[in-house]
C-alpha cells in the first residue's frame, strides 16, 4: 500500500477533485466542474511474473509503455493502447479497442483495484490471482465508473499471450454478420455498409484456411478505414439497420455493437430503478460528491 | 415478528398453496446446502414460478420483517444459501425454463433454476455451449452460478461466469424489478451487472438471465501426463503457462486421489504416479496440433513419466469422467469430506501444497488434492468420519490454516465456491477495515435495510463505526 500513500495525500479528504490520465477520453461522461482540482495517479510497473500471466501496474502508466514491457515476455493486455492513454484512464472509461470481439471487454481484464476513496483512504477490491470470488467485485464496478467512485491508483491485470500470427483481411461481398458466426475465434470484424475488414489471429495455416474458406483478401493495416471520431454504443443486432438509419457514414464493430460515426450518439433513456440504485452507489462511495463532480450526472 | 401461520397465509395469497411449505421435512431439507455449515431454522420455503411471485415473496417477507434467502439447487459449498435469521427461503428450482436461444447472436435467456448442464445439452445441436462448467454442473443451477460467479476447469481459457452473463433481471431487496446490464456494447453508468454476479444473494434475486453462448471448438486434444513427484507436476504447470500457451483446462490430481478415482471410474489413471495433469487444448486444428506437441514436450522436459493423448472422443470423455467423479470417489474412502477452495499464485503451488500436507498431518487428517492447477485454484479435500469425536473441530481448524497459508503465499480466500458463511469471518485475513467498509457500502446501496441473505459474505463490524445491521426482530 505504501506506494499509494502519496497519491492518497494528494487526493485528500475534501474539495472537488478529478483524476487525469492521458486526456484521450477526458470528455466521456460529461464535463467536470471547473472547480475540481486535477490529480494524477502514480506511474510504473510494480511487478510482472510471466508465469502468472498477471501484472501489477500503477494507474498513471501508459498502456503503450505497459505493452512494450510485456512484449519482451511475449505478452500483452487486452486494453486499447491509444497514444498517451493511461491504464487508469482506460479502465475508468471502460471503452475497448478494435479487438474486443476476440479479446473480450475491458472489464474482464481487471483482477484487483487499489484506489483512493473519497475519504482519502487507500482501498483494495478483488485480488491478485487470476481467479477469485472473495467478496464483492469492486474491480468490475470501477471499470467505466469515470472516476466518480474513487481514484484508481494501482491495478492487477490479466495478461494474454501475444498472437503468434495475425493478419487483416478485407471482403466486399460478404455478409459481416455471417462472418462473425462462421469464422472461429475471429478477433475483429469491421463494416462500413459495403466493405468488411476482418482480423484473424492464430496459427498461420489456420488463419490461411479460414480466410480462404470465407473468400477474404489479405491487406496491410494501413488499408483499414479511418475511424470517425464519435463512438456509439448499440446492441450487436442493431447494427444491421445502420445503412438505413440516415445518420451518415459509419464503421461498425460487428458482433460487438460499437459504432464509429461523425455525429455524436443521442442520449439514451435510463431506467429509473437503475438510476436510483446507481445514485445510491455513488452516494455510498462519495457521500459529499467531491469525485469528478459533473460527470455521470 | 408476526406468527409463521400468518406469514404462510400471506405468501399463499400470491403463490399456489402447495408452493408455500412449512412442514418439518421441507424446513429441514431447505435449511442446508452441500456444505457442512449450519445456520438457523427456516420460517417457510417458497417455490415461485415467475418474477412476480419472487417479487411477492420478497414483499411479504419484508412486511413480516423477515429476511429472505434465495436458494438454487443447494450445491453450494460455502453456506451461501444456509438460512440465518429464520428467513423466508425462496427456492428457484421451479423456474427452470430455457426461455429462448438466439443462435445467430449467441445468447440464451434462461430462468435461474435451469441446470447448468441442461443448458449445454440443449445447445449441442447448435454447436454451442455455456462455458462455465463447475464440477457440480449436472446438478447446479445457473442462478446459483450467477450468485457465486462459478468457475470450473475450462474457465482457465474461457473465464468464469461473470464473463458469460450479459444481463440479469433481478428482484431487488426492496421488491422492485430491474434489468442489470444488457446487450448494448458500452452502456453508460455503473456496471451493476458486474457487481451483482458473485454477490451470493445479498443484492437481490435473479429471475431471468441472459447468458453468452460459446461456439464448440473445431478441434480438441486432451492429454494425461503423469509424474513421480508433485513438485515436478507443479513445475510443469508453471512451465506450460510461461510457454505462452493458455490451455482450455489444466487440472491436477495428486497422491491418493489418483487411486481413489481409478478404483471408482477405471479411466486408466496410473495409480502409482504421484501426480497426474489433465491438460486440454482446443481451437483451430493447426493450433491444437502445435499446442498438444508443445505441452507434451514441456511435460517431458519437466520429468513426466508418460504422456497419453486421448485417441478419440470416447477416451477423452473417460479421462474427464475421472476428474469429474473425484468427489464421488472419495465417498469410498471416508463417509464425510470437507472440500476447500483457495487460490494461490500458480508459481507457488509447490510450496502451498507442501504446507497443506503439513497442516493435514498436524491435525491427523487425510488430505486429497484434485484441483484447477492452471489457475492456481486449490481444492484440498479433508476426508473424515464425522462419528469420530472431536474430528469436526480439527477439520475446521485445519481448514482455517489452509486458508491462511494460501493468503500468506499471495493468494485469496476463494476461487469459485464463494465466501458465504464458511469464510465470512476470514475476510479480514484478506481485506482491511477500509476494504470491508467499501464492500459494505456497495451492499447497502442495493439493500439499505439488510433483508437480502443477511449475515453472509461480510463479517459483523464491516461497516465503519457501526455494528452489523439486521432487520428488527431477527435472530442471527
Amino acid at each position: 500500500m505504501n506506494g499509494l500513500t502519496a497519491f492518497a495525500d494528494e487526493v485528500g479528504a475534501d474539495g472537488p477533485v478529478v483524476a487525469v490520465g492521458g486526456r484521450t477520453q477526458f470528455d466521456v461522461g460529461g464535463a467536470v466542474d471547473a472547480t475540481a482540482r486535477e490529480v494524477r495517479a502514480p506511474t510504473g510497473i510494480v511487478e510482472h511474473v510471466a508465469a502468472e500471466m498477471t501484472v501489477r501496474v500503477r494507474a498513471g502508466t501508459t498502456v503503450t509503455e505497459l505493452d512494450d514491457a510485456l512484449s519482451v515476455h511475449g505478452q500483452c493486455v487486452a486494453l486499447p493502447s491509444w497514444e498517451a492513454a493511461t491504464v487508469g484512464g482506460v479502465l475508468a472509461v471502460g471503452h475497448s479497442g478494435l479487438r474486443r470481439l476476440g479479446w473480450g471487454p475491458v472489464r474482464d481484464t481487471v483482477l484487483e483495484v487499489r484506489y483512493v476513496s473519497a475519504e482519502g483512504r487507500v482501498v483494495k477490491g478483488g485480488g491478485p490471482t487470476v481467479k477469485n470470488v472473495s467478496g464483492y467485485d469492486l474491480p468490475r464496478l470501477f471499470v467505466g465508473s469515470l472516476g466518480t467512485l474513487g481514484m484508481i491508483g494501482e491495478v492487477v491485470l490479466r495478461t494474454r499471450p501475444l498472437p503468434t500470427f495475425e493478419q487483416w483481411f478485407t471482403c466486399e461481398s460478404a455478409d459481416p454478420f455471417a462472418l462473425v458466426r462462421s469464422l472461429y475465434r475471429v478477433t475483429s470484424v469491421l463494416w462500413d455498409g459495403h466493405t468488411s475488414w476482418v482480423l484473424l489471429e492464430g496459427h498461420p495455416s489456420d488463419v490461411e484456411q479460414q480466410a480462404g474458406g470465407a473468400g477474404l483478401r489479405a491487406i496491410d493495416r494501413g488499408d483499414l478505414p479511418a475511424l470517425p471520431k464519435h463512438r456509439w454504443s448499440l446492441t450487436p443486432s442493431a447494427l444491421r439497420s445502420l445503412p438505413d438509419d440516415g445518420q451518415g457514414p459509419f464503421v461498425a464493430e460487428v458482433g460487438v455493437g460499437v459504432v464509429h460515426r461523425e455525429l455524436p450518439q443521442p442520449a439514451r433513456a435510463v431506467d429509473p430503478t437503475i438510476a436510483a440504485v446507481s445514485a445510491r452507489v455513488k452516494a455510498a462511495f462519495d457521500p459529499t460528491g467531491r469525485l469528478a463532480p459533473g460527470r455521470m450526472r | 415478528m408476526v406468527s409463521v401461520h400468518q406469514l404462510v397465509d400471506d405468501l399463499r395469497a400470491h403463490l399456489a398453496p402447495d408452493r408455500v411449505r412449512a412442514e418439518p421435512f421441507e424446513l429441514s431439507l431447505y435449511g442446508h446446502d452441500a456444505s457442512i455449515v449450519s445456520g438457523s431454522p427456516v420460517a417457510v420455503v417458497c417455490f415461485p414460478i415467475s418474477t412476480e411471485e419472487v417479487q411477492a415473496c420478497v414483499r411479504v417477507a419484508r412486511a413480516h420483517e423477515r429476511p429472505f434467502t434465495a436458494r438454487g439447487a443447494g450445491t453450494g459449498l460455502a453456506g451461501g444459501a444456509v438460512p440465518l435469521g429464520e428467513p423466508v427461503m425462496i427456492v428457484t428450482t421451479k423456474m427452470n425454463r430455457i426461455l429462448s436461444v438466439d443462435v445467430d447472436e449467441r445468447v440464451a435467456w434462461v430462468e435461474p433454476g435451469v441446470i447448468n448442464l441442461d443448458l449445454t445439452r440443449a445447445l449441442t445441436p447448435h454447436g454451442l455451449h455455456f462455458a462455465p462448467d463447475p464440477s457440480s454442473q449436472q446438478a447446479c443451477s445457473i442462478g446459483g452460478n450467477v450468485a457465486n460467479n462459478s468457475g470450473g476447469p475450462h474457465c482457465l481459457l474461457y473465464g468464469v461466469t461473470s464473463a458469460h452473463v450479459l444481463a440479469i433481471e433481478v428482484v431487488l431487496p426492496d421488491g422492485e424489478v430491474a434489468m442489470l446490464g444488457g446487450f448494448e456494447a458500452e452502456p453508460d453508468g455503473y456496471d451493476l451487472r458486474g457487481a451483482f454476479v458473485g454477490s451470493e444473494g445479498t443484492l437481490g434475486i435473479a429471475t431471468r438471465i441472459a447468458v453468452r453462448l460459446t461456439p464448440n471448438p473445431p478441434a480438441v486434444r486432451t492429454l494425461l501426463i503423469d509424474f513421480l513427484s508433485v513438485d515436478e507436476a507443479a513445475e510443469c504447470v508453471s512451465a506450460i503457462i510461461a510457454g505462452g500457451l493458455v490451455p482450455a483446462a489444466l487440472e491436477m490430481v495428486a497422491g491418493q486421489m489418483i487411486a481413489a478415482i481409478e478404483d471408482f471410474v477405471h479411466a486408466g489413471y496410473p495409480v502409482d504416479a504421484a501426480a497426474v495433469l489433465l491438460v486440454e487444448v482446443d481451437g483451430s486444428p493447426a493450433f491444437v496440433d502445435g499446442a498438444a506437441a508443445l505441452v507434451s514436450e514441456i511435460g517431458r522436459a519437466n520429468g513426466a513419466r508418460t504422456v497419453r493423448i486421448a485417441a478419440d472422443e470416447t477416451e477423452r470423455q473417460l479421462l474427464w469422467k475421472g476428474r469429474k467423479s473425484a468427489f464421488g470417489a472419495v465417498a469410498r474412502l471416508a463417509p464425510d469430506y470437507y472440500l476447500h477452495d483457495t487460490v494461490v499464485p500458480r508459481t507457488r503451488l509447490v510450496e502451498v501444497l507442501r504446507k497443506v500436507d503439513a497442516i493435514a498431518e498436524k491435525y491427523d487428517l487425510r488430505v486429497l488434492n484434485v484441483f484447477h492447477a492452471g489457475d492456481g485454484n486449490l481444492h484440498p479435500l479433508l476426508a473424515f468420519d464425522a462419528r469420530e469425536p472431536g474430528v469436526l473441530e480439527r477439520v475446521h481448524a485445519a481448514g482455517d490454516e489452509i486458508v491462511v497459508a494460501s493468503v500468506e503465499a499471495g493468494g485469496v480466500l476463494s476461487g469459485e465456491h464463494g465466501i458465504g458463511l464458511e469464510k465470512r469471518d476470514l475476510m479480514p485475513k484478506l481485506f482491511s477495515v477500509d476494504d470491508l467498509d467499501a464492500q459494505a457500502r456497495l451492499r447497502d446501496a442495493f439493500d439499505p435495510d439488510g433483508y437480502a441473505n443477511p449475515g453472509k459474505v461480510l463479517p459483523s463490524g464491516s461497516r465503519c463505526g457501526e455494528l452489523q445491521r439486521v432487520p428488527p426482530g431477527v435472530w442471527v
